[in-house]
C-alpha cells in the first residue's frame, strides 16, 4: 500500500512540477510583449508611407489599444472579436484598393494580418512566429523603395525585432530593457562582413522565377506622350532623376538641356512621339562647332525606353539606338538604375537640310482645333514674310509681354487647348508653353517640334556630377530656321525668368549654397553611393567586380564557390575569435615547469591522477624509479616549498627549478 | 516527437561518444569545443525557412535592398550560434554537493559553477525531465537542481544536460555532464507501530497496557494482542491500539531484531520511521543494527544523519 502511496505521491510532485513550468515558461511576460509591440509598431511606422491613411491610422490604433489592454491584464482578445476583425481587414483592403493582388493590397494584407497576431500572442511561441513574420513584413517595405533613407529604418526595426527574441529566454527577467538589445546590435555590426560577402557573391536571378515586381504606383520619368497636366507630378517631385559626372567642368547652367524625348505629332491635346521620319531613317547630321563634351549618366528607373543625353548626342551608348532626330531609344524599359556614357555637342548645327519628308512631320496640325490660335499665327507670317526667325520673336514677345504666368497649379484646359491657354487662363508651366510655342510655329509654316527632357541640374562639388531631379523635368521646343538648322527656343523662359529670375540658375549653387546645401551634397552623394554600390549591384556589376583577377564571364559555380570560400572564411574568423577568448589565463612559470616534469614521468608510464597530490605522486614516483631517487626528492622538495612555502613563487628560484626539471631524465628501471 | 526520442535514444546506444554519456568523470569538468553540441532549435528551422523564402523573394524581385536586408539578418542568425556556444564554452563545473533525501523524495544536487571570467545568462541545466534555468556572474556561481531518487543507498548522479539557447533561441548549443559522484539517499521512512518501550524500564512497562490512547491503522508485523477487535468490527478493517509516545522523555531504543515477520526494506524503513519520530521531536534514541552495533543515545542531527546512513547503507 505504501508503494502505492508513494507512486501517487511522486506523481503529485511531477505534476506540481510541471504546472510551475507552465506557469512560468508558456506565458508571454510583459516585457516581451512590450517589446514585440514595439516591434510590430516599427513595421507599421516603415509601412506608413504607402499604406492609405485610413488604414495605416486604424491599425495603429489596433495596435495601442492591444497594448493598453494587455498592459491592464493578460489574456486574449475573445475570438469573437478576433474573428470579426480577420474578417474586416480582407473587406477593408479589398474596399480601399479594388482588387486583391498586386504589391500594395498584399503588404497591406500582410501589415494588417501582423497586427491581428498581436491580438492572440500570449506565449513565447506566438512571440516567435509574430517576431518572423514581422521580419519578412519588414523586407517588402523594400519592394515599395530600395533606397538608403527607407533601407536604412527598415533594417533598424530589426534591432526591436531580435530583442524580443532576447527577451524571451529565460534570464531577461534580470536583465535591464537596454541590455536587451545589445547581442542584437552587437551581432548585426560584427556579422556585416559576413552579410556582405553573401550580398557580393549570391548569384542573382538572369530572369525572375514569378511575376515581374507589379509596379502599380510606378514613377515614371519623363515619357513620349506629353499633354498639359501630365508633368505635374513630375515637377513637384523632388527624388534625383540622374546623375550626370563630368570629367572636366559642367556645362554653363543655361546650357543644361538634356535631351530625352522629340515629339512630333500633335493630336489637338497633346504631344506624342510619331513614328514618321523617325525610327528608320539615319541621324540628321551635324556639324559640331568645338570640342564634345563626354559623360557618364547613371539613370533612375523610369519605366520608359528613353535614355537623356546633353543637348545633342553623338553616339548612342551600348544596347541603344540614336534616332533620326537624335532620342536615345532603348529595345526595353529602363527598369534599374543604369548607367551609360555618351558625348554630345552643346555648339553644332543640327540638320543643315531639312528633309521634305521631316519637314512635313514638322508642320503636321490636326484640323479643326484651336481657330485663334492658327490666326494670330497666320497673321504673323503675313506680318514678317518670309522671315522665320522674326516669328519666333513675335511668339516669344507673346509669351514675355502678354500677360502670362507661371504657375503649377495651372487651371485645366478645354478641347480647344491652345486657345484656351492664349487667351483664356494664360497660366501654365512649360508644357503649356512648349505645346502652344510649337503649335503657333507650325500654323506659321515654322518646321518645330517639342523636345522632352530635364533643364538645370545641381552641381555637387564633392563628388563632380551634376544632379537632376524629377522637377527638373522640362519641355522645349526646337524650329528648324534655314541656314541655322534645329535651333532650340525655350519659350518658358520668357515667363519663368520674370517671376523667379534665379530659379533656372539655381542650380549651379554649390558655391554659394550655404550650410544647408552642402549638407544637401554630402546628402546625394551618399544616396548615390547606395544607389551605385547596392541597388545597382545587378548580375553585370557582380561580373564586373570580378574582371580584374581575369573572371571574364561569371559562372554559377564560380559565384557559389566565392560565396562558399567567403562564408567560410568569415565562420572560420568568427569561431576562432570565439574560441580564443575563452583561452585561460597563462599558468605561472611554476606550474608550467611542473606541466613539463610531469610530461616525462609520462613517458615512463607514471601519469599523475586526478586525486594525487603533489607529494604523493612524487613518492609513488620514487618507488618506480629508484635510480632518480635522489633527484625525485630534490626536486618534490623545492616544488613543495616553493608552491606551497609562497603565497606567490619567487621568479629567481622557479628558473631554478625549471632548469632541474629539464636535467632530469628518468631512468627507467628495465623489469 | 515521440519517435524522434527513440530515434535519438537509439543513436545514444549505438554511438555512445556522440553525447558523452558512457563515462562519468571526476570534478572538474571543463565544457570545450570537443564536447559542445549546437544545433537549431525548431524556431530556428522556422526562422530559417523564413530567410530562405526572403533570400528568394528578394533574388526575384531583383531587390538588392531587400537582398542586403537578407544577408544581414541571416548572417546575425548564424553568428548567434556562437554567442550560444560562448556561453558554454570554458565553463568549469567544479564541485557538486549534494543534500540528502529519502527514496522517493527530490534530492538536491549543489553545482558550482566556474565561469572563467565571462558572464553567462540563460543557462539551463535538464536532470531527468526536469529543467533548472541559471545564470552565472563573471567568476563563479551556484546553482542547485533536483535529482529524483528512487532506492536507498547509494545512487550515482545522473547525466546531466547543460544548455543554452542565447540570445535569440534560435540554436541551442548543449553538452552532457556525467560527475562521477555518488549521492547517499535515505531509506523512506514507514510509519508503522511505534517501537516496543525497550527492556530496563519497569516503568514504562507498568503503564504499558492501559495508556492505549489511539486507533490506527494495522500494519504487517504488529503485535496481535494490541488489535482493537470492537473497533476494527465497526471499521471493517484492522486497528490498532497506539501507545502515548510523546511522554516519553528518555531515550528510546530501535532495535533491528524487535521488527520481526517483515522483510528486510519494511525493517528498514520502520526503523527509519522510529528515528525520523524521535528527531522529529527532539527526544534522544539509541539505534541497534543487525550487526550488533549501537549509535547513541544521542538526540542531535548529527546523529540523525549517522543513524538514517547506516540504515541507507544496510
Amino acid at each position: 500500500m505504501s508503494a502505492i502511496l508513494r507512486q501517487r505521491e511522486s506523481a503529485l510532485r511531477a505534476e506540481a512540477r510541471r504546472d510551475a513550468s507552465v506557469r512560468t515558461g508558456d506565458v508571454l511576460d510583459a516585457r516581451a510583449f512590450d517589446l514585440l509591440c514595439l516591434t510590430v509598431a516599427c513595421t507599421l511606422a516603415v509601412h506608413f508611407t504607402h499604406l492609405p491613411v485610413s488604414l495605416a491610422a486604424a491599425l495603429a490604433a489596433l495596435l495601442s489599444w492591444r497594448w493598453l489592454q494587455r498592459r491592464a491584464h493578460r489574456g486574449n482578445i475573445p475570438a469573437l472579436l478576433r474573428f470579426v476583425l480577420l474578417a474586416a481587414l480582407p473587406l477593408a483592403i479589398l474596399m480601399i484598393y479594388r482588387t486583391p493582388f498586386g504589391r500594395a493590397p498584399g503588404t497591406a494584407l500582410a501589415v494588417g494580418l501582423l497586427v491581428l497576431k498581436l491580438l492572440e500572442s500570449e506565449r513565447p511561441r506566438d512571440a516567435r512566429m509574430a517576431v518572423g513574420f514581422c521580419c519578412f513584413v519588414l523586407m517588402s517595405a523594400l519592394l515599395f523603395k530600395q533606397s538608403l533613407a527607407m533601407t536604412l529604418p527598415v533594417a533598424l526595426a530589426l534591432l526591436p525585432a531580435l530583442a524580443t527574441l532576447r527577451a524571451l529566454q529565460a534570464d531577461a527577467g534580470t536583465q535591464p530593457f537596454s541590455r536587451l538589445f545589445a547581442p542584437g546590435a552587437t551581432l548585426m555590426l560584427v556579422s556585416s562582413p559576413l552579410a556582405l560577402i553573401a550580398f557580393v557573391f549570391v548569384p542573382r536571378l538572369p530572369t525572375p522565377l514569378w511575376g515581374a515586381p507589379g509596379a502599380d504606383v510606378a514613377r515614371t520619368g519623363v515619357g513620349d506622350r506629353m499633354a498639359p497636366g501630365d508633368m505635374r507630378d513630375l515637377l513637384i517631385d523632388d527624388s534625383p532623376a540622374m546623375r550626370v559626372g563630368f570629367a572636366g567642368a559642367p556645362p554653363a547652367s543655361d546650357e543644361r538641356y538634356f535631351r530625352g524625348v522629340v515629339m512630333w505629332f500633335f493630336d489637338g491635346r497633346g504631344w506624342m512621339r510619331g513614328s514618321t521620319g523617325t525610327r528608320d531613317a539615319a541621324a540628321q547630321p551635324v556639324v559640331i562647332r568645338g570640342a564634345p563634351l563626354s559623360y557618364e549618366v547613371t539613370l533612375e528607373p523610369t519605366r520608359q525606353r528613353w535614355l537623356f543625353a546633353l543637348d545633342v548626342p553623338l553616339s548612342e551608348p551600348d544596347g541603344t539606338h540614336l534616332d533620326a532626330d537624335r532620342t536615345l531609344e532603348r529595345v526595353r524599359p529602363v527598369t534599374g538604375t543604369i548607367r551609360y556614357q555618351a558625348s554630345s555637342a552643346t555648339s553644332y548645327t543640327l540638320d543643315p537640310a531639312l528633309q521634305p519628308a521631316m519637314r512635313q512631320a514638322a508642320l503636321q496640325l490636326p484640323a479643326g482645333y484651336d481657330p485663334r490660335a492658327t490666326a494670330l499665327a497666320r497673321s504673323w507670317r503675313a506680318a514678317h514674310g518670309g522671315n522665320d526667325a522674326a516669328i519666333v520673336n513675335a511668339a516669344l514677345a507673346l509669351f514675355r509681354d502678354g500677360g502670362f504666368a507661371y504657375n503649377l497649379a495651372a487651371p485645366p484646359l478645354g478641347r480647344d487647348s491652345i486657345d484656351d491657354f492664349l487667351f483664356g487662363t494664360r497660366q501654365g508651366y512649360c508644357e503649356h508653353y512648349a505645346s502652344a510655342f510649337a503649335f503657333l510655329m507650325r500654323a506659321a509654316g515654322v518646321p518645330a517640334r517639342v523636345v522632352a527632357g530635364y533643364h538645370g541640374g545641381y552641381w555637387n562639388d564633392y563628388a563632380h556630377y551634376l544632379l537632376v531631379r524629377q522637377s527638373e523635368a522640362h519641355a522645349w521646343d526646337e524650329v528648324w530656321l534655314a541656314g541655322r538648322g534645329w535651333v532650340r527656343i525655350d519659350p518658358t523662359a520668357m515667363v519663368r525668368r520674370m517671376i523667379d529670375p534665379g530659379s533656372n540658375g539655381q542650380s549651379d549653387a554649390g558655391d554659394d549654397g550655404g550650410g544647408w546645401l552642402t549638407w544637401q551634397d554630402r546628402l546625394d552623394v551618399v544616396n548615390r553611393l547606395w544607389d551605385r554600390s547596392v541597388i545597382g549591384f545587378d548580375a553585370l556589376r557582380q561580373s564586373e567586380l570580378f574582371a580584374p583577377l581575369g573572371v571574364s564571364k561569371l559562372e554559377l559555380g564560380q559565384l557559389a564557390a566565392g560565396l562558399s570560400i567567403g562564408m567560410v572564411a568569415m565562420l572560420g574568423l568568427a569561431m576562432l575569435v570565439a574560441l580564443r577568448a575563452t583561452r585561460r589565463p597563462p599558468r605561472d612559470a611554476l606550474e608550467i615547469a611542473q606541466r613539463r616534469l610531469q610530461s616525462k614521468l609520462d613517458r615512463c608510464g607514471l601519469t599523475r591522477q586526478p586525486h594525487e597530490g603533489p607529494r604523493d605522486f612524487f613518492a609513488r614516483c620514487m618507488l618506480a624509479l629508484p635510480d632518480n631517487r635522489a633527484e625525485l626528492a630534490a626536486l618534490a622538495r623545492s616544488y613543495l616549498s616553493l608552491r606551497y612555502g609562497h603565497a606567490a613563487p619567487q621568479a629567481e628560484p622557479v628558473r631554478i627549478y625549471l632548469r632541474e626539471v629539464r636535467h632530469f631524465h628518468a631512468r627507467r628501471v628495465v623489469k | 516527437m515521440a519517435w524522434l526520442q527513440a530515434l535519438a535514444a537509439h543513436a545514444e546506444r549505438r554511438l555512445p561518444a556522440l553525447t558523452r554519456g558512457r563515462k562519468p568523470e571526476p570534478l572538474p569538468v571543463a565544457l570545450h569545443r570537443r564536447r559542445i553540441y549546437i544545433l537549431p532549435t525548431r524556431s530556428g528551422l522556422g526562422f530559417g525557412l523564413l530567410l530562405a523564402v526572403m533570400l528568394l523573394g528578394a533574388l526575384n524581385y531583383q531587390n538588392n535592398a531587400a537582398l542586403l536586408l537578407t544577408c544581414v539578418l541571416g548572417a546575425t542568425v548564424v553568428n548567434s550560434m556562437l554567442v550560444a556556444f560562448r556561453a558554454l564554452d570554458g565553463l568549469r563545473l567544479t564541485r557538486l554537493r549534494a543534500d540528502t533525501a529519502c527514496a522517493g523524495d527530490a534530492l538536491t544536487l549543489h553545482l558550482q559553477f566556474d565561469s572563467a571570467g565571462r558572464t553567462r545568462h540563460a543557462l539551463r541545466i535538464d536532470l531527468d525531465g526536469d529543467a533548472t534555468d541559471f545564470s552565472l556572474d563573471a567568476r563563479s556561481g551556484e546553482t542547485t537542481v533536483a535529482m529524483p531518487t528512487e532506492h536507498r543507498g547509494w545512487a550515482r548522479v545522473p547525466r546531466m544536460r547543460i544548455s543554452c539557447m542565447q540570445p535569440f533561441g534560435l540554436f541551442r548549443a548543449w553538452s552532457w555532464i556525467a560527475p562521477s559522484q555518488d549521492a547517499l539517499v535515505y531509506p523512506r521512512p514507514l510509519s508503522g507501530p511505534h517501537p516496543p518501550p525497550h527492556a530496563g524500564d519497569p516503568q514504562r512497562r507498568e503503564r504499558g497496557e492501559d495508556d492505549y490512547e489511539q486507533l490506527r491503522e494495522y500494519h504487517a508485523g504488529d503485535p496481535l494482542k494490541r488489535v482493537a477487535w470492537k473497533a476494527s468490527a465497526r471499521n471493517d478493517r484492522l486497528l490498532l491500539r497506539e501507545l502515548d509516545a510523546a511522554a516519553a522523555d528518555v531515550p528510546q531504543r530501535f532495535e533491528w531484531n524487535v521488527l520481526h515477520g517483515v522483510d528486510r526494506e519494511t525493517r528498514i524503513g520502520r526503523l527509519a520511521g522510529w528515528v525520523n519520530e524521535a528527531h522529529a521531536a527532539g527526544c534522544g534514541w539509541t539505534l541497534v543494527l543487525p550487526d550488533g552495533r549501537e549509535l547513541g543515545p544521542q538526540a542531535d542531527t548529527a546523529h540523525y544523519h549517522r543513524c538514517m546512513s547506516a540504515l541507507a547503507l544496510l
